[in-house]
């Protein structure tokens, strides 16, 4: 019987239809890429008002994350992911995405049961494992070059 | 009256009609290649209702409405209702009944579920002491995408075997009075699991539970599968479909000149962007209730067996490993000569 089983997923892996890797690498590239240019030309835009290039990151990303969230709330953005896959949920409108579709998703379900305990459901992993790795690279740089 | 046993798991029915059907549908099962066939088509998904969960029974409502309707009868004359749909604790089935206030069965076997309400309320019907009986299922796109995937503005890229859950609920009128579809026999499906964990693709973990079904379906009643106009199983779509011809060739059952699926008939995928095509309880039901039942009373088909398929998993069994056991219950229906 398991060997029945196993043929069986054997036969449906070889018919799988193909994803097409390659067309979707490339896409993800570019909206990546311009998404990143939209990023550095707001940049561009808070040193031209004088600021440093450290000074500038912190409203450059609010900035992106407003803009994520308004093509959100728009319909547009999962449009946009639904071509370009990592390269519209890599960068940081891809976060803002993540939090703003169950926002208003589950707000049928109230503020708080609703909204607030599911704010975090997709962006909640993320997060975990986001802070963890830079926990972990942060102690690494401390252990090997001693500067915390 | 009597139910009569055939082989292993076909029961022959006698004296049970198809009186009326109802099939509302979503907008964009409305803009598909069978658009015509239905009762009703919303202009969008929500129809004013506030929630998608409220929308999926209002869905469900209209169709019992159109079916009501359709069979010249009303709720008073309906000894039964069974049916079920793919939200948890089947919401829209239960809810449904504070309305009609009629006796209710609520049944669960995800897209399986109308025709395992079919098969039952055949034998029942059959067996006497009931005159008329209700059948349904619903979905909704959204409430599904929002239980069982992801809210709905998420941005993510689905793989070419997903399945577009259906806006859309079916019902049928039932009942011993002559009308102008019968049901011939039932074969109620068992479970198989072939080892599939992938709730993206569907259609190949049901395909051998299809296959199941129709091969006991016909060994039990001495067919082949060109006594059928046409085989439509629920909602493998375009890859479950393909597999399944593939393992039921293998196995020595051409099924290639009368197999169809409800699924891969609603959209149009290129077009349309549905990938594998539609799934949910209300798709076959809605299918049948509208197009295939309007195609049978036209004369296009002559006897039908149409095999819904039910992926039984929930999110927790596959986010533990788990996997998906598939069941498929099939119905043969005829159209009634006599009638007309």
């Amino acid at each position: 019987m398991d060997s029945d089983k196993q043929q069986y997923q054997q036969m449906t892996q070889e018919m799988m239809p193909k994803r097409p890797v390659l067309r979707n690498a490339v896409i993800a590239f570019v909206v990546g890429g311009l998404i990143c240019v939209v990023g550095q030309g707001v940049q561009g835009f808070f040193m031209h008002q004088g600021m440093t290039t450290k000074e500038a990151s912190a409203p450059t990303a609010v900035v992106m994350i407003g803009l994520g969230a308004l093509l959100t709330g728009l319909g547009w953005y999962d449009r946009i992911v639904k071509h370009s896959g990592m390269g519209g949920t890599l960068p940081i409108t891809g976060f803002a995405n993540s939090m703003v579709a169950p926002a208003m998703e589950f707000r049928t379900e109230g503020l708080v049961m609703g909204v607030g305990a599911r704010l975090f459901t997709v962006a909640g992993p993320v997060l975990v494992y986001g802070m963890t790795a830079a926990m972990v690279v942060g102690a690494l740089r401390w252990l090997i070059t001693g500067v915390a | 009256m009597a139910v009569r046993r055939r082989g292993a798991a076909t029961y022959e029915t006698d004296r049970v009609w198809i009186r009326g059907t109802g099939s509302v549908v979503g907008p964009k099962e409305g803009q598909g290649p069978l658009k015509d066939h239905f009762d009703r088509v919303w202009p969008d998904e929500q129809n004013g209702h506030p929630s998608w969960e409220k929308a999926e029974q209002a869905l469900l409502a209209e169709a019992y409405e159109e079916a009501l309707k359709k069979a010249e009868t009303a709720w008073n004359g309906i000894d039964m209702v069974i049916g079920g749909d793919l939200l948890d604790q089947i919401v829209t089935t239960n809810f449904s009944a504070r309305e009609h206030q009629r006796p209710l069965a609520g049944l669960f076997s995800a897209c399986a579920t109308f025709t395992e309400g079919l098969g039952l309320a055949s034998m029942l019907l059959s067996g006497g002491g009931l005159d008329q009986v209700m059948v349904s299922a619903a979905s909704h796109h959204q409430a599904a995408e929002r239980q069982f995937r992801f809210p709905l503005e998420l941005g993510y890229q689905r793989t070419p075997t997903a399945a577009w859950t259906a806006t859309a609920a079916g019902a049928v009128v039932m009942a011993t009075k002559p009308g102008p579809l019968r049901i011939e026999s039932v074969t109620l499906g068992r479970v198989v699991d072939m080892g599939g964990k992938d709730p993206n693709d569907m259609g190949s973990a049901m395909a051998p539970a299809a296959f199941d079904t129709i091969q006991q379906h016909l060994t039990d009643t001495g067919q082949s599968p060109e006594d059928f106009d046409a085989i439509f199983t629920g909602d493998l779509g375009d890859f479950g479909v393909k597999v399944l011809r593939r393992y039921a060739k293998d196995k020595h059952l051409d099924l290639s000149a009368v197999l169809d699926d409800c699924g891969r008939s609603l959209y149009d995928a290129q077009q349309q962007d549905t990938h594998n095509g539609g799934s949910g309880p209300g798709c076959s039901a809605s299918v049948f209730a509208g197009p295939l039942a309007r195609r049978l009373v036209q004369g296009d088909f002559r006897r039908l067996l149409l095999v819904a398929t039910g992926a039984l998993f929930s999110p927790t069994t596959y986010q533990q490993g788990e996997t998906i056991p598939c069941i498929a219950h099939a119905v043969a229906v005829v159209r009634e000569e006599a009638f007309r």
